[in-house]
């Protein structure tokens, strides 16, 4: 519609067009409610629309508006469904956008439900002529809507203990090459990852059910390899089979047999899509199998500054919907990662409470209550040698995944399993004894790699591997912030 | 074959100095230590004998240090570890879990395989050590020795 539209003489409910602000969707004095969700959108308007009017046209068209007046409306207690723009600030630094701040009442939202919920916030609105661009930052999840969800079928309390590990990171590697290993081959590399020292290994996200190795072959293999690595170590050991299929009977029937064989974990993509997610997180709750995810596809949409949606956002819908793994960046590896907004997510993944954080890219402060928390994945292009920067980034309650960084070892897969085990466990020891263990990080690994020969090996061959490029998604300090 | 559950497995066996750090750290943290001994360290075993109840008010680590040397002299066939428990809201817990003694010898697991239909296999982990009763489980050729007991 046409912003800033001459409109005098013309009441509230004329037909026709007027701005959304005057239909009541930018309201500057309103005090949001503790149970109303709230939303921060980065907009970046069409020249000649008013910031106000592109932040009312955002919260009338993810609530109830429509491009013209409607005399329906008035059948309803129209105010109340009616998101509100209350608030828009400039962005330092960045001309022509603005960080909108909307709120939606609770009663907009089926209950439990993530495809509403979005279908709502990011759903006509994202393709709007009036904005060039659009990006949803943050979203405050109130605390009565959080309790119509479950959350992760088990937790990090939960899965800590089905596994008997604690006090250090989990340590995993997703099975290379990706793609056109034979069932048989397959296990090999499982079973000498376990057995080298890891807790889990992985299906990655595109290994499902290829001509060169169909699903079930690969988890009848890979179970002997789990149960093989356990003899050998007296640990548990898991395998993330996915589970990732074409339609939800597909889905089933994988996981029902995964978990007949023993499998203690399933995996599915976020490709799937937010139903199926849900679905399987139900699945697993009642099956005692835990669930990883893996975030297939999510860069399309998260990682430009100005246009998607934040894997902030994505990370509590993922939290809400119940996953007990997903992946959330490395800082360090090959994939995008700023430090302060990876902290951000995995803050949103694992704590109870999160306080407003601009400096995180954490717009709202939020509130989980009891739900428990989500394990976060690092996974892409780590490596043994980076162990002290791992910790002191991502912190204990995480899976390291080395893929190539275990594979890749010249010794074998075991010999870089290991490596990783006695890094992860030497930094997590040196970290207790109150060394300074990031600063000192690259002597307490060459220490320890004067006793164990295949860490000395991965830090010859990986040693001063670093992948620094600029993240695209940094954040932008707003100088008064949010009240 | 060396069992390698706890958290520094993978390391050389702690000497007490560097048990005591860690229980420092634990202390520090604000959790409670506590003592835990067993024969049977299969890895799905959750409950291995307490060595007295947790201690949750001890100030530094020599006092528990203390206790791991006298479980050490009660059981010195058994594999013992240290826990530490976070009891705060939201984790309730164990933090940080270390093996601090182990038999000399450690026999292992076996894996039996029942060829179940369809290719399937149920897999069952054996303890060797278990084949023993309580108490004479890896003293030598299933021999108590040192009058170790078991079971507490």
């Amino acid at each position: 519609m046409a912003a800033g539209q001459d409109t005098a003489g013309h009441g509230r409910w004329d037909a026709g067009v007027i701005p959304y602000a005057q239909m009541g969707y930018y309201e500057p004095d309103y005090l949001p409610k503790d149970t109303d969700v709230l939303a921060a959108f980065r907009i970046s308007p069409q020249p000649g629309v008013p910031p106000e009017e592109a932040g009312a046209a955002v919260a009338g068209e993810s609530s109830t508006a429509t491009w013209t007046v409607v005399w329906t409306d008035r059948l309803t207690a129209h105010e109340h469904y009616q998101a509100k723009c209350y608030r828009v600030d400039p962005v330092p630094g960045r001309e022509g956008e603005y960080i909108a701040y909307i709120a939606y009442d609770i009663d907009l939202f089926e209950e439990g439900s993530i495809p509403n919920l979005t279908s709502s916030i990011i759903g006509n609105v994202f393709g709007f002529k009036a904005l060039r661009a659009l990006r949803l930052e943050d979203m405050r999840i109130p605390l009565a809507y959080v309790k119509t969800f479950q959350g992760p079928p088990h937790g990090i309390v939960m899965e800590r203990e089905y596994l008997n590990k604690y006090g250090r990171p989990l340590l995993g590697a997703t099975t290379k090459p990706k793609l056109g290993l034979s069932a048989r081959n397959y296990g090999r590399v499982v079973y000498e990852a376990l057995r080298g020292g890891l807790d889990f290994t992985k299906d990655d996200e595109n290994i499902n059910s290829q001509p060169f190795m169909r699903w079930r072959d690969r988890y009848l293999f890979t179970m002997e390899a789990v149960n093989r690595a356990t003899e050998r170590t007296g640990e548990i050991k898991g395998h993330y089979l996915n589970v990732t299929a074409a339609t939800m009977e597909d889905m089933y029937e994988r996981a029902d047999f995964a978990k007949e064989i023993g499998s203690i974990i399933v995996m599915i993509d976020l490709t799937v899509g937010y139903t199926a997610m849900h679905s399987m997180s139900r699945w697993a709750r009642s099956n005692g199998v835990i669930l990883h995810l893996h975030r297939a596809g999510h860069g399309t949409y998260t990682r430009q500054k100005t246009h998607g949606v934040s894997f902030r956002v994505i990370s509590k819908w993922c939290r809400l919907i119940g996953v007990d793994h997903i992946h959330a960046g490395t800082v360090v590896g090959k994939l995008e990662g700023d430090p302060s907004m990876v902290r951000g997510y995995y803050d949103t993944l694992r704590e109870a409470r999160i306080p407003a954080n601009l400096s995180q890219g954490i717009y709202f402060d939020q509130d989980w209550g009891s739900m428990p928390g989500t394990m976060p994945v690092a996974s892409g292009g780590i490596h043994a040698g980076q162990m002290h920067q791992l910790l002191g980034y991502l912190g204990e309650d995480v899976v390291l995944q080395f893929g190539g960084g275990t594979i890749g070892h010249p010794s074998g897969v075991a010999a870089g399993a290991t490596a990783n085990r006695v890094a992860a466990e030497v930094m997590i020891k040196a970290r207790n004894e109150g060394r300074d263990f990031v600063r000192e990080g690259g002597d307490i690994l060459a220490a320890a790699a004067r006793q164990c020969p295949e860490l000395q090996v991965a830090l010859d061959t990986w040693g001063d591997i670093t992948f620094n490029y600029e993240s695209t998604d940094t954040p932008d300090v707003i100088a008064t912030p949010t009240s | 074959m060396r069992i390698t559950q706890g958290t520094f497995s993978y390391l050389p066996d702690l000497t007490d100095d560097e048990i005591s750090a860690q229980i420092q750290y634990a202390v520090d943290q604000g959790w409670a230590i506590a003592v835990e001994f067993t024969d049977d360290p299969h890895p799905r075993n959750a409950l291995w004998e307490m060595w007295g109840l947790p201690m949750f008010d001890i100030a530094d680590a020599s006092a528990g240090l203390h206790e791991v040397t006298a479980c050490r002299a009660a059981y010195p066939q058994h594999y013992i570890k240290v826990v530490a428990y976070d009891a705060s809201l939201g984790r309730q817990t164990t933090a940080l879990s270390f093996m601090v003694s182990r038999p000399a010898h450690e026999p292992g697991f076996r894996l039996d395989r029942q060829e179940a239909v369809d290719r399937r296999i149920r897999y069952t982990l054996h303890s060797y050590a278990a084949d023993q009763p309580a108490g004479e489980r890896y003293a030598g050729h299933g021999v108590s020795a040192n009058g170790a007991r078991g079971g507490a």
